[in-house]
């Protein structure tokens, strides 16, 4: 079953003068399709400005569609009585933790959005404890977010989208502001959500080493799906996917780059393991 | 001439139960025309540590020596220091303001005293060495896509021509694409103009391929200091400190514990290319 469907999917933005008269359309997302799987872990790549994050905020019903169709768990986005449930169904993890953290203590954040969705409060602290649990910060539960590192912080914004109990959660360039440990333990994260839980997972990067244990990836250029598959498949395009101005992991760069110097060297690889498996070294 | 930072010390909070030791004891020499690269996980004290090197956090121990003259003594002027010393921060695209590209870069110049006509100048130059398409010089740097902004913003900082310049993690946030861009045109500034460059960054492999000294910081003290070869070949130091090497140097090293006649000293792609063509038998 996909939990989302996009069919031709339009998003175009109106630039207006001071009067209000439209100055000129930006066409952000043209004629997208995508599925998802219940279940799946996908991700989406594409440069600044490529389209992924008006995408992002379309699953979340934050943007409703100019044209063509989107449904996320069988409810139609541009229906707005539809709004509230599509919110529940499909969370989201924004790039800032700053931005989205807002109670003095880390139960209380996390407690925020089942309290909003009425709940009653020993389900909600039920709800706070499991889904502190579920990225490791429950131990840090009495305290004070501000003192969290980046990583934490993020992890706290997951477990808040995760009590509300969605069945996909979007991640939208959740690591940009983070170190490398703290990229590492979101991405852990994210992946155990999704093994142990059953969430489906949308991850949306430019970091191309995070999408190497994705099911499935989509990369976008100019509002458009412009290559789609899996990563072995998305990373032996080397020369295509710069020209999307995205990048290749390092490892699949040097094998690249080795094929390219006459070596015996299958497309694709992803790993060290890999390499050395292929290098044959005797 | 260079920058010499004897003994620093940073405290804040002191004298109460959160006073936290932010630099402990820091000493280095900062030679002119070096590119460094800082590294160091978050808390380490890397941005402390370059805060205090234009004078916008005074150490509360030690001294700072820029060109022989102690910056933090009472006729220094430090306003001097600050444009010879020049800072791009995280996300300096947050600091335009201007109503134009244009008069955002040249609002730094104009500061530093310079009439109008020279000003003018040194915006032109400072836009074009960063690549910046010339139709957008009279747009509102609101308009902009990231990339764009985030040059229009380093523009700003260039526009002084610093003789040192400081830059805190100039690709967060860009893609790919532009992370290459932005740290190419660096590079390349650098080899033109031949100033310091002093680069903060969470990305070995970045630093690896651009810079010719690192500076690791941990726990609020220089934990090493030394060429790429020299720190990169320190794996368990590094792990230690939650740090890791780029993805080839694990790569070589891995060749070499299944016997393999490899130098594990390949910190780039390039490097790590050229010794596996010559295991197996051919020229690079």
């Amino acid at each position: 079953m996909n939990i989302i469907e996009a069919k031709k999917l339009v998003h175009e933005f109106f630039r207006r003068d001071e009067e209000g008269n439209i100055e000129g359309i930006q066409v952000a997302l043209n004629e997208v399709d995508l599925q998802v799987k219940a279940g799946s872990f996908i991700s989406i790549l594409g440069h600044n400005g490529s389209g992924k994050s008006t995408l992002a905020k379309h699953i979340n019903a934050l943007l409703t569609p100019t044209d063509g169709t989107l449904y996320v768990d069988g409810k139609d986005t541009s229906d707005a009585g539809n709004e509230l449930a599509i919110r529940q169904s499909a969370g989201m993890v924004f790039q800032n933790p700053d931005n989205q953290i807002i109670a003095s203590i880390v139960e209380e954040d996390v407690g925020f959005g089942p309290e909003n969705m009425g709940i009653p409060t020993d389900e909600i602290w039920e709800r706070v404890e499991r889904s502190l649990k579920s990225v490791g910060m429950w131990k840090y539960h009495t305290h004070s977010p501000n003192k969290l590192s980046g990583g934490q912080k993020q992890r706290v914004a997951i477990a808040g989208v995760m009590a509300m109990e969605p069945k996909c959660i979007i991640l939208d360039e959740p690591t940009a502001m983070l170190d490398p440990d703290g990229r590492k333990e979101v991405i852990k994260v994210a992946h155990e959500l999704n093994k142990k839980k059953g969430v489906t997972v949308i991850l949306i990067t430019h970091y191309m080493e995070e999408v190497v244990d994705s099911d499935y990836v989509y990369v976008m250029d100019k509002g458009k799906v412009v290559m789609e598959g899996d990563p072995r498949n998305i990373f032996s395009r080397v020369e295509e996917l710069k020209s999307h101005r995205m990048d290749v992991p390092q490892i699949t760069l040097l094998a690249h780059e080795l094929k390219k110097s006459g070596l015996d060297i299958p497309d694709g690889i992803l790993t060290r393991e890999e390499l050395m498996n292929v290098l044959n070294l005797g | 001439m260079s920058l010499i930072l004897d003994n620093i010390s940073y405290k804040y909070s002191t004298g109460t139960a959160y006073e936290v030791t932010a630099l402990d004891g820091v000493s280095l020499e900062i030679k002119d025309g070096q590119f460094i690269g800082i590294i160091g996980h978050t808390g380490s004290g890397k941005s402390t540590l370059i805060q205090h090197l234009n004078g916008l956090l005074k150490a509360t121990e030690g001294t700072i020596y820029y060109n022989g003259q102690d910056i933090y003594d009472k006729d220094y002027d430090l306003k001097d220091l600050r444009t010879q010393v020049g800072m791009v921060f995280q996300y300096p695209e947050h600091q335009l303001f201007e109503t134009t590209v244009f008069e955002d870069v040249k609002f730094g110049p104009k500061n530093q005293g310079l009439d109008d006509k020279e000003a003018t100048l040194r915006a032109y130059e400072a836009l074009r060495s960063v690549g910046f398409p010339e139709d957008y010089y009279d747009q509102s740097p609101f308009e902009l896509s990231g990339g764009q902004k985030r040059r229009a913003a380093i523009a700003g900082v260039l526009a002084m021509k610093p003789a040192v310049l400081i830059l805190d993690e100039p690709t967060a946030g860009l893609d790919p694409k532009g992370r290459d861009e932005i740290l190419g045109l660096i590079s390349d500034m650098h080899k033109k103009m031949g100033n310091t460059i002093i680069l903060v960054s969470h990305s070995m492999e970045d630093v690896a391929n651009y810079v010719d000294r690192i500076i690791v910081m941990n726990d609020a003290k220089v934990y090493m200091d030394g060429t790429p070869k020299e720190v990169f070949s320190r794996v368990k130091d590094l792990e230690e400190i939650g740090l890791a090497v780029p993805e080839v140097t694990y790569l070589m090293m891995e060749l070499k514990e299944r016997g393999w006649n490899v130098d594990v000293s390949a910190t780039t792609v390039e490097e790590a290319k050229n010794e596996i063509l010559k295991l197996k038998g051919m020229n690079a």
